[in-house]
């Protein structure tokens, strides 16, 4: 069943009509059925605002962002998270972001530093406590290229002036630390938290090595920005690039290093796959360095083309014959793919609501195995989003920013799709109510999905869920009805 | 007084970025493009107007400027 437009439309005001009057109507401004020809979004949905006081919205906080997305996956710093210790115990290593090295000797993405505040350091302050416990780690951790403070709420409320201490620390232990003032109350989403970090990149990190000239770049020298490579994504495009003959000399941020960081300057790319969290590094390295940025897409075959062609057109012929080649060469396998899963998986129905990029970019993938996307929306995304998520989805699907959980569940309700794709404090509600799920922040424990090699697992992956037996069986056998039902339960 | 940074889109338009709301836009109309002055008024897709202090060359873009709103 697909819906037109204004069976949509008729559909969000029929979930709406639940919340007291106000309420409805902020509500109304974040929902809409979609039309593929508009250009701009801003018309005609709202986003990224606070959500409602008394909904329950999925959203994270600017800390999330800023530890969590952006920083947390370079191995090579310390990211202390200064306050107390839960923010930073539960962000530990949630994601995925997978990393090469020594835990503890040379990477620490998988470990939990905090500075553990107590009342006393609230009362009194916590910059003392900062300088010794960067001073500690520099002696038991020789071989981290830098610290980050990734402050938590209390540090904005109580005023310490983490920028002095960070100053101070870098010069006495002549590595980057880097103050980044990512409090969970700024801001109304994690969104803020992406660009309070890349703000810190931009001003604590990226010109470091400016006076250093012995990086030896070629012409074909790229940087990645925005994989976290989640499941080993980054791993999985980085390996693409490589073989139509590009080099990749920066990963932001996922398995990347502050070096890499710092020697991003000599890209003569920027390839960005999550717009939403590293644009404005991208934006930056573009006026500072003049390396020209580029989004593109590494879900699903169609879109890897399309991309490759589109990598390739910046750089010689012989990259763009590599580029065919590569697509060539893939092309039998992908079809393979296709043929086997695409029977099992044609028609089926899917419903997003992820962050960053995900709702528009696996809507390719999906494509590529026959499966329909019904509906699609973002837990933090800004207008820019939207406005190259309409082109991407079929008209009269429905498009919800900063979905509610009523709302998230009432619209599966009445739509019944055959899949959702969302996170995990959705997953088992869903699972629940009997509809096949992927957690689609982390790729539920699977992954890569990005690239051909992360197509393979992603068409699995899918196949796995939706045509899983237990999905039958959720119902009780007496609840199901006719006879053979009952003579079961008797039995 | 909002800072934005200017730039050439893909397709080759001039867009205005404005840095503290994550808001861009495409300049449909700019008073001074010609040698000699670039700047002064500007009128965005979306109706909104800013003013750029003419500059006396035609800027390398991308360009943070302070512009004030109109």
């Amino acid at each position: 069943m697909t819906m037109n437009r204004q069976e949509t439309e008729q559909l969000i005001q029929e979930v709406l009509e639940v919340y007291p009057e106000a309420t409805g109507k902020q509500r109304a401004k974040h929902l809409m059925a979609n039309d593929p020809t508009l250009e701009k979004s801003n018309k005609c949905i709202v986003a990224n605002k606070k959500a409602l006081p008394g909904v329950m919205t999925a959203r994270g906080c600017a800390y999330a962002g800023a530890k969590g997305v952006v920083w947390g996956p370079v191995k090579d710093v310390v990211n202390i998270s200064h306050g107390p210790v839960g923010c930073g115990q539960f962000s530990r290593a949630g994601r995925r972001n997978y990393i090469t090295g020594h835990s503890g000797v040379n990477v620490f993405g998988d470990m939990n530093f905090t500075s553990d505040f107590q009342e006393k350091d609230v009362v009194f302050g916590g910059d003392k406590k900062l300088a010794k416990l960067i001073s500690e780690i520099d002696t038991l951790f020789p071989l981290a290229k830098g610290v980050t403070v990734q402050s938590e709420c209390p540090i904005g409320l109580i005023g310490d002036d983490i920028e002095a201490v960070a100053k101070k620390s870098a010069r006495e232990i002549g590595k980057a630390v880097v103050p980044v003032r990512c409090e969970g109350f700024r801001g109304v989403s994690q969104s803020l938290g992406h660009h309070v970090a890349n703000d810190s990149l931009r001003d604590w990190v990226l010109h470091n090595r400016d006076e250093d000239n012995s990086f030896e770049s070629t012409p074909y020298d790229v940087a990645i920005t925005g994989d976290y490579n989640i499941g080993g994504d980054a791993w999985s495009s980085r390996v693409l690039m490589e073989e139509i003959g590009l080099r990749v000399i920066a990963q932001w941020s996922g398995d990347g290093s502050i070096p890499e960081m710092e020697s991003t300057r000599h890209a003569k790319l920027n390839l960005l796959h999550c717009y939403r969290s590293m644009n404005y590094i991208s934006r930056h390295l573009e006026e500072k360095y003049g390396i020209p940025y580029m989004e593109y897409n590494f879900f699903g075959p169609t879109k890897i083309a399309e991309s490759l062609r589109k990598i390739a057109s910046f750089f010689d012929d012989t990259i763009k014959e590599n580029a065919e080649r590569v697509i060539a060469r893939h092309q039998p396998v992908m079809d393979a793919i296709i043929a086997k899963y695409r029977p099992r998986l044609e028609g089926k129905r899917v419903m997003l609501f992820v962050g960053g990029l995900r709702p528009r970019h696996v809507i390719g993938a999906y494509e590529d195995l026959g499966m329909e996307i019904i509906g699609a929306g973002y837990e933090f995304a800004h207008n820019d989003d939207y406005d190259r998520t309409f082109k991407e989805v079929q008209d009269g699907a429905l498009i919800y920013d900063d979905a509610t959980s009523f709302e998230l569940e009432s619209f599966v309700e009445r739509l019944k799709p055959d899949l959702i794709g969302s996170g995990i404090k959705e997953k088992y509600v869903f699972h629940k109510m009997g509809i096949p799920f992927r957690q689609m922040h982390s790729w539920d424990y699977s992954g890569p999905y990005h690239g051909y090699d992360g197509f393979a697992i992603f068409a699995r992956d899918m196949d796995m869920t939706i045509n899983n037996p237990c999905w039958k069986n959720l119902q009780a056998p007496w609840k199901r009805g006719g006879t053979e039902a009952l003579e079961s339960a008797a039995a | 007084m909002p800072n934005v940074m200017l730039r050439n889109n893909a397709a080759g338009q001039l867009v205005l970025y404005i840095t503290k709301k994550d808001h861009e836009e495409t300049v449909v109309a700019l008073e001074h493009s010609g040698p000699g002055a670039w700047g002064g008024e500007m009128q965005l897709s979306d109706g909104s107007r800013f003013y750029l202090e003419p500059l006396e060359q035609t800027p390398k873009l991308p360009l943070t400027v302070r512009v004030k709103r109109l």
